[in-house]
């Protein structure tokens, strides 16, 4: 899987994709596949505050409860309400689902976030133990 | 993102493997430690699997599943049907020879030591086939309650590879490797005959996915069971068939209404609790737990219902479920999306004032009451055969 190199990567296994102070944040193809058939997302209202590493929503499949942690601080300005009814599109292009976008607080934490080539190997060594 | 599974399992020293445990993982399987085995929970969508695909093969065509961890006892002498009688709380003399039934294993108290199929192999031979979970405990407990019996106990558990092959379509594809006629063996009945070749393979029309279906038990060697199952699978090709994780497995028996060691049967719930009733035979003179069985019957508080979420939330194995004013009155024994009724549902013990159906309650979810509504259960039932 090449992930994609337009955005930043957490250890958590999400994504966050900046564009100028904004930024669109979901979960990468691996966390899809390891979750399975994803039937059910959580997400925050728009104007909820987000703190970078603190839990903002949950990801259910048929099988696991999952957390989603923020990559970054700062206000949502828009959830993707198609997951809602079509929470499988996660599955099926987990690069392209966005979940939600928020204006960022401090653009320079993302800064910190793994790289795409540095994401894929820690999922690498992750899968290799 | 950190993920939880929903359903735990406790750490084992070894873990042990099947012996598929190789093809599992060549077939590209998610493999998880289900009490000290190291089993596949679902297989690739790239192959055309996932939980919900398998379930829905299952319920539709047919599914494959290995589930040689199960364990095997016979029980075989003079007084092996004593023997059974005495341990189990269904009434195994009704049987006849290949003929199988539910029950269970009970503690003096009437809790469960484990659920089991009673299969009658001959004029007085049984085997007893059991949970993977509860495999050393099963055969400890049968084995010290039947000492006083002229009966052998044998533990089988490493003989054989068991392999379950389950949905309307199962008949059709075991049938294209077997020479008996599966069409007349009837359910939770017992054949001998050959399958892909080998000899004197037993042959049984039982399952855990509340479909019709087989399982079948051969010899534990790698090659051979390796062998059984891809030629199962190609039998199935043209229904669909695919391989089935321990996921599709719980989905299906929660849709069912079939009960799960350690969720809704454990050491600290009784028969009656459960709802097990018609597979206990208290005319029995006597078997472990009658007497507590007895006792207990008009003092029954709780007992297992089906939930159907009626707002958005799935409600998970031990969550809280919650009365109208928010009260805390039982909990959530197996919860789970339920992939051919496209509903999210729920087992949990209730007190019996709420055990009514269409009683509306609430399951805490993070901290929220979110809404359901008591549901006659079991949620699936497989329709009638036609002809």
């Amino acid at each position: 899987m090449a992930y994609p190199t337009d955005r930043k990567y957490t250890k958590e296994h999400e994504w966050i994709q900046p564009n100028g102070n904004t930024a669109a944040i979901g979960i990468t193809d691996h966390a899809q596949e390891s979750l399975g058939d994803i039937v059910f997302v959580e997400l925050p209202k728009v104007g909820a505050e987000l703190t970078s590493g603190k839990t903002f929503g949950t990801v259910e499949s048929v099988k696991a409860v999952s957390d989603l942690f923020a990559p970054a601080s700062g206000t949502v300005t828009e959830i993707n309400g198609d997951l809602a009814t079509s929470p499988e599109k996660v599955n099926k292009d987990a690069h392209g689902a966005w979940m939600i976008k928020i204006s960022l607080k401090n653009p320079k934490e993302l800064d910190s976030l793994l790289s795409s080539s540095d994401y894929d190997k820690f999922v690498a060594e992750e899968g290799g133990h | 993102m950190s993920s939880v599974e929903t359903t735990p399992t406790s750490p084992a020293p070894t873990v042990r493997k099947t012996a598929l445990n190789a093809i599992h993982r060549q077939m590209g399987a998610k493999m998880v430690d289900f009490n000290g085995w190291d089993m596949p929970v679902e297989y690739p969508a790239a192959i055309g699997c996932g939980i919900i695909n398998e379930h829905m093969a299952v319920r539709t065509g047919v599914g494959i599943f290995d589930v040689s961890h199960m364990g095997d006892i016979r029980l075989a002498g003079p007084h092996a049907l004593d023997a059974v009688q005495h341990i189990s709380m269904n009434d195994a003399s009704r049987l006849a020879i290949g003929q199988a039934q539910y029950s269970a294993l009970l503690y003096p108290q009437g809790t469960f030591v484990d659920d089991v199929i009673v299969h009658r192999l001959g004029e007085d031979e049984y085997l007893l086939v059991i949970n993977a979970g509860t495999r050393e405990k099963d055969f400890n407990w049968v084995r010290d309650n039947t000492r006083q019996f002229d009966c052998q106990v044998e533990n089988l558990s490493e003989d054989f590879t068991q392999i379950a092959i389950q949905g309307p379509k199962a008949v059709t594809t075991l049938q294209k490797l077997a020479d008996a006629d599966l069409s007349a063996v009837k359910f939770y009945w017992v054949t001998r005959g050959s399958v892909c070749g080998l000899k004197n393979i037993l042959i049984a029309r039982t399952g855990y996915t509340a479909e019709d279906g087989f399982e079948i038990y051969i010899p534990a060697d790698e090659g051979t069971s390796t062998r059984v199952w891809n030629e199962i699978l190609d039998a199935g090709k043209e229904f669909g068939a695919v391989p089935c994780g321990l996921g599709a497995r719980n989905t299906l028996r929660l849709e069912g209404k079939l009960p799960l060691y350690g969720h809704e049967i454990s050491d600290t719930i009784n028969v009656w609790e459960a709802g097990l009733d018609r597979f206990c035979k208290m005319e029995k003179p006597e078997f472990i737990g009658r007497a507590a069985l007895e006792k207990a019957k008009p003092n029954v508080k709780r007992t297992l219902a089906g939930l159907e979420m009626v707002d958005r939330g799935i409600a998970r194995d031990g969550y809280k479920v919650l009365d109208h004013a928010g009260h805390e009155i039982g909990y959530v024994t197996s919860g789970s999306p339920a992939p051919f009724l496209k509903k999210n549902i729920a087992l949990a013990y209730l007190p019996l004032e709420f055990a009514a159906d269409g009683t509306m309650l609430k399951v805490e979810i993070r901290g929220q009451g979110v809404a359901a509504k008591l549901v006659p259960t079991p949620f699936y039932k497989r329709p009638k055969k036609a002809a």
